[in-house]
């Protein structure tokens, strides 16, 4: 099968037209195995009721760890987002979800099916990876053309309209086009799979404040539109946009997973404790103390709720998701840097 | 028709402030019974929120008994919360929209007149706890 430019090589997979392997992985679609027994298409029941479930799932580069014993889960239809500082290991754990990667240790299951790269498991997967891989010199509707030959299932009309209502136009030169209007490319391109999952790898970091929320209104009106059928997974750095598109959390820091489930639960199983500065050694006799931030007068914790007790000098309030994730950013930060949170700190 | 508004920063879960929103467009008027909410695909389109977070909001004004869900059709307004009509309201709205300028040419912020609400409410609160017994 040749790819869009006629050249040989093997088809590009995942979303319409990304550009290449990663160095040193497989390219694996040109010789697609029969699928497996109980892998391939996911049947009904069981294990269904989630989209995605790994197992101490570990990627290694000669000796470091990009992800360690990383076991989540996140059930189907729901808006999943992902963080964790820059090199915590997001882009391996959605590259891993997809095989492009291929785990050094434990298992994952994605969609009922163990990752790889074959046109079986790749039909049902969107993936948009952080560069937004296009072909510069082609035209959005050459992407769509392009995508209608590659792909089974495949809804080029849906694609247009919402490009054109977006007032991104079909016939110019991707590479011509805003970065806005480039992750909308994108992003229709991956949707026009109508797949049942959808990754997307820090597609807003680029964009500016309006480019960001046509982008986040174009994937929730995809989710409405999928009525549950669809569960998508977006790394980003903005916590106020992930407040509001979210209903799922996994936090990566240091390779390793530090958080993962509902975030009304994650919100309910914690609480901020302002109180005067004095040894938390009684609250962690009781509660797990996550993050502690000291000034010479003033304590504050991040706990996660044990008993009822609490130590009445402790006003304790509920916790926002920012100062969720930043409280365990923060833990998992080297020392050095925690430091910076120590202000006025006598030595 | 109301238009939501969702601050992702504000600290309040989203879809309590779509609830919110909805509670006070019926005490204000805005909304009516037999009025029509916006469908979840418009919510979402307009305000880029998740899903799930406008079914749970429609779900919590359908178990307050404010909605309900007609399959196939949409979300309507059944009845409005209990307390005074919205004209009430409105009158109310424009005697404090008086103080609120007296307050301002005084040279009170927003910071200080909201704190000055908190402490009589809270004073107010204090004198109905005390009850009958005091006022003698």
């Amino acid at each position: 099968m040749n790819g869009p430019d006629g050249s040989g090589r093997p088809e590009p997979r995942l979303t319409a037209v990304p550009r290449e392997n990663a160095p040193g992985e497989p390219a694996g679609a040109g010789t697609p195995g029969p699928p497996g027994p109980g892998t391939g298409t996911p049947s009904a029941g069981g294990r269904e009721h989630r989209a995605i479930e790994t197992t101490r799932l570990t990627k290694r580069y000669g000796r470091s760890a990009a992800l360690s014993d990383c076991s989540i889960s996140v059930p189907r239809g729901r808006i999943c987002g992902l963080v964790g500082p820059n090199g915590a290991g997001k882009s391996t754990l959605l590259r891993l979800l997809t095989g492009l990667a291929r785990p050094t240790g434990g298992s994952a299951l994605v969609l009922g099916g163990a990752p790889r790269q074959d046109p079986a498991f790749l039909a049902d997967i969107g993936y948009l990876a952080q560069d937004v891989p296009l072909y510069r010199r082609l035209s959005a509707e050459d992407h769509i053309l392009a995508g209608a030959r590659l792909n089974k299932r495949w809804d080029g009309a849906s694609a247009r309209t919402r490009l054109r209502e977006l007032g991104v136009p079909l016939d110019r030169a991707v590479g011509t086009l805003s970065g806005g209007q480039r992750a909308q490319v994108g992003l229709s391109l991956a949707l026009a799979k109508r797949p049942r999952l959808l990754l997307l790898d820090e597609p807003v970091a680029a964009l500016d404040p309006l480019a960001r929320r046509h982008f986040l209104s174009t994937t929730t009106a995809a989710m409405a539109e999928a009525e549950g059928g669809l569960t998508i997974v977006l790394s980003s750095h903005q916590i106020a946009d992930l407040e509001r598109v979210c209903d799922h959390l996994i936090l990566l820091a240091k390779s390793q997973l530090q958080l993962c489930g509902d975030i009304d639960d994650l919100l309910a199983d914690h609480l901020v404790l302002v109180g005067p500065r004095k040894d938390p050694a009684a609250v962690e006799r009781t509660h797990t103390v996550v993050h502690a931030t000291h000034t010479p007068r003033q304590s504050t914790l991040v706990i996660k709720r044990g008993s009822p007790l609490i130590d009445p000098a402790y006003q304790s309030e509920d916790i926002s998701l920012e100062e969720l994730v930043l409280a365990y950013m923060g833990a998992a930060a080297p020392a050095a840097y925690s430091r910076l949170s120590t202000v006025g700190e006598e030595q | 028709m109301i238009h939501f508004r969702v601050d992702g920063r504000s600290g309040v879960p989203p879809y309590l402030q779509l609830v919110q929103q909805v509670r006070q467009a019926l005490r204000m008027g805005v909304l009516d019974v037999g009025d029509q909410l916006p469908t979840v695909r418009e919510v979402v389109a307009e305000v880029a929120v998740n899903p799930n977070t406008v079914l749970k909001a429609y779900r919590d004004l359908e178990r307050e008994g404010l909605v309900e869900a007609r399959a196939g059709h949409g979300t309507f307004v059944r009845r409005r919360p209990a307390g005074p009509p919205p004209t009430t309201h409105s009158r109310l709205g424009r005697s404090l929209a008086r103080w609120v300028r007296e307050a301002r040419d005084a040279g009170l912020d927003d910071e200080a007149m909201e704190s000055l609400l908190l402490t009589m409410l809270r004073s107010a609160e204090a004198a109905d706890a005390a009850g009958g017994e005091a006022t003698a």
